[in-house]
């Protein structure tokens, strides 16, 4: 269990720097600092409609900040002269809706990267799916359109979609949310895997078993701002902030303790 | 003479105004695809002013008669050609070129709402692996909204191959203007007209048949699997 001890995480592999973001008159970010340590796995929690997606989003500049700086290791992101597909290619990203595409196997959909982004040939790039899909236990479903798998194996695609990049972290942006209560043991399931074999990564997420189980860090956003981050111990057990405390009762309250195991 | 030994022979000649009726939807479907994808892609992706000016392209060929195109293309620019130094067209490319710069129009409108009706969802997952824009067109959103397109292309080679015998009016023997003429000079109007008819026919229904095939073959699996209720 990775709770509270962090002396398997490295240096820093990104860094987040008083990030804001307003859509017409919300401001949505207002002001968001962040460090993500390599191996480390960070569970960003908060109701809804206090920026956590739009934190996910700014990362990777699917959608761009106002103002602040994101870093991946020492290249700044947010400069203008930064080659955002290169950026891009080494940050995975996990859509609450999938966003398969929807005219490609299941090989062909983690592949098309490989062969597009990463220039391999089809030969290796085929392999290299079949592995990363075998990997989420996929592998008999390789030939499968998006419409003909369920919202859990969706997902699960989409993550081998991720890792077959070699990403240096991955953002999950409420990974299991679209998913009903029978299917979400076995995306988190995968996940946990990825968490416990060092993955970086950074999940927006309301399964508080996932956060307890395998967050080295958990986040605690609201109003556009982080209001507590420290351990699921900390957290669980004596937040800071007497907000948080209600929230966590709430959440779990509202979606028990599912964790996937 | 019978209907049907008249029907064998004034057959060579409709036949040969077959093939330029097919010609004419050939190249105008085909160059008009091209055209049209190019102005889709412009309206959706390009900056204000090219969107703009694909957009006024567009609203004025659908806005205009396509005879009035194909008048204005024969007829009216010659003398700007040759004010350029260039040869004048021959009917036949004139017709094929007012027949393709028509059809783009429309295509480009059709292509343009398949595009949009791809959702946002798909252009942020091709993103966010690093595809450049280009290329999640190109491999992302074309390939499914050239699906949904499909049956609306379908509607639209059609008219384009009924519409083609507007070029009678720049005196390109195509098959309605062969029957017309047959018509005036054998006097078995009816006749003439009704071979047309079936030619036109035997047509429409082959191309449909083509596309219903293109359109069963390219569907994606799981999607759009149709279910009848009662």
């Amino acid at each position: 269990m990775p709770n509270g001890k962090e002396t398997h995480l490295g240096d820093v592999i990104l860094r987040v720097e008083d990030l804001h973001k307003r859509y017409g008159k919300d401001e949505i970010l207002k002001g968001v600092s962040l460090e993500l340590r390599r191996g480390e796995t960070k569970v960003v929690i908060g109701p809804s409609g206090t920026g956590k997606s739009t934190l996910l989003r700014c990362i990777n500049q699917l959608s761009v900040p106002d103002k602040g700086r994101v870093w991946l290791e020492d290249v700044e992101i947010t400069h203008a002269r930064t080659n955002i597909n290169h950026i891009r290619a080494q940050i995975g990203f996990v859509f609450q809706d999938f966003n398969l595409f929807n005219h490609l196997t299941a090989l062909r959909n983690v592949s098309l990267g490989l062969l597009k982004v990463k220039k391999m040939t089809s030969g290796a790039a085929e392999a290299r799916a079949r592995e990363e899909l075998a990997r989420v236990g996929l592998a008999a479903k390789v030939n499968s359109f998006p419409a003909e798998l369920s919202g859990g194996q969706k997902q699960r695609v989409s993550i081998a979609r991720a890792l077959a990049m070699d990403p240096k972290l991955i953002l999950f942006d409420e990974p299991t949310s679209a998913l009903d209560p029978e299917l979400i043991g076995e995306v988190l399931e995968v996940m946990i895997q990825l968490a416990r074999g060092g993955m970086t990564m950074i999940v927006v997420s309301h399964e508080m078993g996932f956060a307890r189980a395998v967050a080295d860090r958990i986040i605690f956003m609201e109003g556009g701002g982080i209001l507590e981050e420290g351990t699921p111990t900390e957290l669980f057990t004596c937040p800071r902030c007497e907000r948080t405390g209600q929230f966590l009762r709430k959440i779990t309250e509202l979606y028990g303790e599912t964790d996937g195991q | 003479m019978t209907f049907f030994e008249f029907a064998g022979t004034v057959m060579p000649r409709f036949l040969a105004a077959v093939a330029v009726t097919l010609e004419l939807t050939a190249v105008g479907v085909g160059a008009g695809l091209v055209l049209g994808l190019l102005l889709a892609l412009t309206r959706v992706y390009a900056n204000r002013v090219l969107s703009a000016i694909a957009n006024i392209y567009i609203q004025f060929m659908r806005g205009t008669p396509l005879v009035i195109q194909v008048l204005v293309i024969y007829f009216g620019l010659p003398p700007y050609f040759k004010a350029v130094g260039l040869k004048p067209l021959s009917s036949l490319a004139a017709g094929c070129l007012a027949m393709a710069l028509n059809s783009a129009a429309y295509q480009a409108e059709y292509i343009r709402g398949a595009i949009q009706a791809i959702s946002s969802g798909q252009m942020q997952a091709a993103r966010s692996m690093g595809m450049t824009k280009a290329q999640a067109v190109r491999h992302v959103i074309l390939p499914q909204a050239l699906r949904i397109v499909l049956p609306s292309w379908s509607n639209e080679l059609i008219y384009t191959l009924l519409y083609s015998s507007t070029v009678y009016f720049i005196g390109l023997e195509e098959l309605s203007y062969a029957s017309m003429k047959v018509a005036s000079k054998t006097a078995r109007v009816f006749d003439s007209y009704i071979i047309a008819a079936v030619l036109y026919l035997v047509m429409v229904v082959f191309l449909s048949r083509i596309l219903s095939y293109a359109e069963t073959r390219l569907r994606i699996p799981g999607l759009s699997v149709e279910e009848r209720g009662r």
